[in-house]
Parts: structure tokens; sequence; C-alpha cells
């Protein structure tokens, strides 16, 4: 195996590694039909009919701007969907979808393709008729309407949102084929909204204020208790998502915003803002986004979401399907504690290192894109990314995990995942000692 | 024109001047308000405010006994949690799983892991029953919490009574086991710094383990080996 960044030498005698257009090129230059032997059955002169014939989008008129007033991808990429997994859930309206991270590039997620998890459902509100209360230990308990919202100074923040549970279908080993199931409970996107501080500095949070309790208007009124700390650093109160109003899915009129943090303190539908001297202890973090231990111990308040990355191509669902010769290897990476300061990707399992690039704007507690341009010599790989953050903090192996928490954290999990190219290009998930 | 271009500019900079001079304040001074919002009426932060903390702030009057919430139950919630609390298919089950939560695999359920009587409470006056939330008066929630103590084994009389008075001097068996998050204290956080990059392994990596053994994922076969749960 290599892994230089050089250009490819097509090798000889290896038709599935050639491109048609290289193909072409060769013919060219031998003289056409007086090609070697390999190449006479695609003699330059039985030229591409998709070339040499006028196709029909080259002659008959195209759709009028009016036709999409909303426009949607392609017909071609009708296979770019969320998709769930069923038996993961008992009721569809309690239950989680999957970002297909395996056919998205950049770091920035469509709105349509924003993983979905509910508790109670999506609720569906006319922003006219919602209302976000501040109430408890401050001096003026207050009622905003969205177009008070929206007289406030606002920011635009690139956030990822990870599930606390994304990944934690894997602590007890592969399980689910494909980068959408195993790390599919994440988007990012660009947020608009107000910062959390200038909503409760209106309503004047008095000294003894330590906690904040979000909650949402869906048939679940979402219950998350926030440290104020946090609450007055970097929180957004968010009405839109990359440039258009927040999904319905994704909390439409208003939702929080928690930087770094798992996504169930997101709260979504955001209606209510109670400040108190304590934690409440809801479910939502008694029950529910609290991690087991071996010892039968159990963490509480855990709340960053751990440097993590993922190679999203090649995966299960992205095989190799152009042969040996130049491979794009790509990937996210991302941490709560800042920018990813660096990815090292390994081909063989975690023996060897190699440090990937990363490719586009760097933003704190955002994704970030990673490739490693390789020359695919056709032997079977381990691939493995192995992200560092900028605190220094590098995503460990999964048996290190398990190694300290046991199996039934649930949450968490940030395990380097391996992926095993196969040499006729297919991709599976699998773990490695 | 009768005013002075003197006149004219003294106008401008007054009008122009002092809107910018507020905003500049505003978004450096994070004591400044904007003076939106209205103030919220009493009633209204009542009708919202449902929380129930362990101290037992935010318990409504009320009180219901055992007795009571098992007729409860039985008619809001058996179809789905099963009469006794075992849970129905895959929904949750409410009751049992003591003393197994260092085992393989654990049952967590109200008394075998949540640590406060508070939140039972208050999820089931907030959220249940699924489909129709927030539906049961606060004496039927204070009977349902009671009913969910006897068949968790806290209670053991069909005649106690649950009430805003009683309610904190009950405590869940699991109180005790929750601790702070120490991640950072884990052998590969506590050690962070540049990693290994070459011949990390003694041996080449070889594979413990296929995704493809169990065969659960969408599209690829049998979904009925359940591996794990997100709810």
């Amino acid at each position: 195996m290599t892994d230089t960044q050089a250009p490819a030498q097509p090798g000889t005698g290896d038709m599935a590694g050639l491109s048609r257009r290289s193909l072409l090129r060769a013919g060219l230059l031998t003289g056409g039909a007086a090609a070697g032997a390999g190449l006479v059955s695609r003699s330059a002169l039985a030229g591409d009919p998709l070339i040499t014939e006028v196709q029909d989008w080259n002659r008959y008129l195209g759709d009028s701007v009016q036709a999409a007033p909303y426009g949607k991808p392609s017909e071609f990429e009708a296979h770019v969907v969320r998709r769930d997994v069923e038996w993961l859930t008992a009721s569809p309206e309690s239950s989680v979808n999957f970002t297909p991270l395996h056919e998205l590039d950049g770091i920035i997620t469509p709105n349509g393709l924003c993983f979905e998890r509910h508790h109670g459902g999506v609720a569906q509100i006319n922003p006219a008729d919602h209302r976000l209360m501040i109430h408890g230990l401050v001096d003026k308990p207050l009622v905003f309407t969205m177009e008070d919202l929206k007289r406030f100074p606002r920011e635009n923040r690139v956030y990822f949102l990870e599930c606390a549970a994304n990944s934690g279908m894997e602590w007890r080993g592969a399980q689910l084929n494909g980068c959408q199931y195993t790390h599919g409970m994440i988007h990012c996107v660009v947020y608009t909204g107000v910062p959390l501080k200038y909503l409760l500095n209106e309503a004047g949070v008095k000294t003894s204020g330590k906690w904040l309790l979000a909650e949402g208007a869906d048939a679940s009124a979402m219950t998350r208790s926030i440290p104020m700390e946090k609450a007055l650093d970097d929180c957004l109160v968010a009405f839109k998502m990359n440039g258009e109003a927040l999904r319905p899915e994704q909390g439409y009129p208003v939702r929080l915003v928690v930087p770094g943090w798992e996504g169930n303190m997101w709260v979504k539908w955001l209606r209510r803002l109670e400040v108190g001297d304590q934690p409440w202890e809801q479910r939502e973090e008694t029950s529910k986004y609290t991690d087991l231990l071996a010892n039968g111990k159990a963490r509480r308040f855990t709340w960053v979401m751990d440097v993590k990355s993922v190679i999203t191509s090649p995966s299960p669902q992205a095989p190799v399907a152009h042969g040996k010769g130049p491979l794009v290897i790509s990937g996210v990476a991302w941490s709560g504690n800042g920018t990813v300061q660096r990815v090292d990707v390994s081909i063989d399992g975690g023996r060897n290192w190699k440090t990937a690039r990363i490719d586009g704007p760097s933003l704190s507690k955002a994704m970030h894109r990673f490739y490693l341009d390789i020359d695919w010599d056709g032997s079977p790989l381990l691939l493995q990314s192995r992200a560092m953050d900028e605190q220094g903090f590098v995503q460990p192996t999964k048996n290190e995990l398990r190694l300290a928490r046991g199996d039934n954290s649930i949450y968490h999990n940030n395990g380097i995942q391996t992926w095993h190219v196969k040499a006729d290009g297919t991709v599976e998930n699998v773990e490695v000692a | 024109m009768s005013k002075s271009p003197k006149l004219l500019a003294l106008t401008l900079g007054i009008t122009l001047t002092l809107p910018f001079a507020a905003v500049a304040a505003g978004s450096a001074d994070t004591a400044k308000t904007f003076g939106l919002g209205r103030p919220a009426e009493a009633d209204e932060i009542a009708a919202w405010d449902i929380d129930v903390r362990p101290d037992g702030t935010g318990l409504p009057e009320g009180s219901g006994t055992v007795a009571e919430g098992e007729v409860l139950f039985t008619d809001n919630c058996a179809t789905c949690h099963g009469d006794f609390g075992e849970g129905a298919g895959r929904w949750p089950v409410l009751a049992g799983g003591q003393d197994t939560l260092k085992e393989d695999r654990p049952e967590k359920t109200i008394g075998s892991y949540w640590p406060y009587l508070s939140t039972v409470y208050d999820y089931v006056r907030r959220a249940m029953p699924y489909g129709n939330a927030r539906s049961l008066s606060d004496d039927e929630v204070y009977a349902l919490t009671a009913y969910l103590l006897y068949l968790n084994d806290v209670v053991t009389d069909e005649e106690f009574k649950l009430s805003k008075e009683n309610f904190t001097g009950i405590h869940l068996p699991n109180e005790a086991n929750f601790i702070a998050d120490d991640r950072m204290a884990e052998a590969h956080n506590a050690n962070k710094g540049d990693p290994c990059m070459t011949n990390c392994m003694a041996e080449p990596a070889r594979i413990t383990m296929h995704a493809r053994v169990l065969d659960v994922t969408p599209g690829a076969g049998d979904d009925e080996t359940s591996g794990g749960s997100v709810d």
C-alpha cells in the first residue's frame, strides 16, 4: 500500500482504474485504432454517444424560473435523505433519524438533511402564537413575542449539534453498517439568533440565580438545567438556520443553541426560561443523559461533546467504485472544546498515521472537513481517523473508552471508527485490536 | 430655505448621533437593556411553571393513594407500560431491575436507577400519558406517583397516601449513585498531547468484530436483533 500524494500512474491492464478520458487520451496518443491490444474494443472512433450524439437537454428547453419557487435537489440525488432505524425506539414520535454524512461535503449541513430527534413529535407552531417567558430569580419576569426577539442585536455562528447518543449503538461493538447510522446524529449549520445573555439581562438575573431551566412548547415539554455561566457565555436563542427560518423539526420558530454541548440541551420550540439556585434534576438529566459506568455509578451533567471524527468516504454506504489509483479520503471532525487542531488518518488500523489536510473554515465548536488524498493499490485497508482539538485532547480508541467506562454508558461514544475497505472496494464497519 | 446650513447640521447631528450612541452602548455594556418584552402576569407564570425540584420546590397542593393510582394506571398507562410497570413491547419499563446496574444488561427503572421522586411527579405531569400530555390533575399525578412507588417496592402499603407534605421524606434507592462528570480524569484525557504516529502497535491490526455479523442495518436484512436503544 502506498499513500503518497503524487499523481497516480494508471496500472497497466487494470481497466477499472482508468477513466474514460484517460482511455481516449491514450488512444489518441498511440494513433487511435492502432492502440494496444487492451484498448482495441474501445477505440477512439467508437466515441462516447453522450458526446457524439446531441442529448435532449442540449436540444429542448428546460424548466422555467417559475417551476420551483422553493428549489429541491436533482432527482438524481433522491437517495440523499435522512434515514431512521426502526428497531431503535418504541415510537416514531419519540425517535431519531440520521444525517446522510456519507453523501455530504464541506462543513454545512443542508437544512432538509439535518437529523431529527423528537420526544413528542414535531410541534407545528404559528410564530404569531409563540411566546417566550423568562421568570424565577429575576427582577422582572418577562414575556417576549417573536417580533420582540427579532429586535435584539443578533449574531451569526456556525456550530455542530451532536446528539449525546450519537454512536451509542456501537458501545458493544460494530453494529450498524454506515456512517449515516453510526455517526449521523449530528448536523452543522449557521445559526442566526440573539445572545441568551441579552434576554436574561433584560429580565435582570438576581445574584442567587445560578441555574437556568429551558423548556420547549412541544408535547414532551422538554426541559434541561443549564449552569448560568454557560447561559451567559455563548448560548444563542436562534430563529434562523443557514439563512432561513428554522425548520419545524428543528424547533420553529425558536430554539436554544448551546455550543459544544450535547444536543438534548438545545431545547426546540423554546418557550420558557426559569432562573433558579439549583438544578431541577429533570427526566432528561436523571433517567436519560446520565452515563452508567461499569461500577454501577452514573455520571450526571456530562454536557460537553468530546473531540471526535469519522471518515465519511470511503464508508459502507460509499464504497470505492473506481478501482485502483487516486482515492479521496474525506471526513469530518469536531470538538465541543473549540476548534479541531489536527486530524490523523491511518490506513492500517492505527499502526501508522499520516496527518490529513483540513480544508475550509476552522471554527470553534463547528464541523471541520478533512481530506487525505492517496494512491490506492487495491489492497485491503483498515481506515481510521483520529482528531485532536485545540486544547490538546486526542480522540480515544473505543477500547480505551470501554476500559474507562464499561459497555453501558449509552452516551458520549467518541471512539475512533474503523472501516474495512476490501479489495473489491466494498467497505464494512469493523472493530480492530 | 429658512434653515441655515449650520442649523441643519446641528439638527442632523442630534437625530443621527443619539441612536448610534445607544446601540454602541448596548453592544459594549452587558448591563444595557433594550426595553423589549412585557411583564409576565402571575397566572401566566403559574400556567407554565410546573417544574418540581428534588427539594420539593414546585410541588402543588394535593395528594393521592396507591389504590387510587392503580386504577388510574390501568386506565391511562398500562397499555404501554404494562399492568405492573413491566413495559409492553419496546415501551419503557417503569419498575423492577433493582441491583442490575453492574450487570452486563442493566435494567434502568424508577426503582433501580432514578435518583429523585420529584422527577417522577414532574415528568408524568408534564409529558404523560404519551399523546395526551397535561391531561391529569395534580391529585391524579400524586396517586400515580404513589402507585409507581408501590410497583417499585419503595412503599408496601396499598393505603399509602402521597402528598405535598410527606413527598420529600421519600427517597429512591439509587439516589447516592450519581457522580459528577469526571471524564477529564480518564487516562486518554489526562495524558493529552502528541499521539503516536508510527509503529504504534507491535503486530498488524486484526479485525475483532464485523457489523455484518449482526446485520441490523436497515435494508441489510433481518431487523429483529436489537443491540441497543436511544430512547
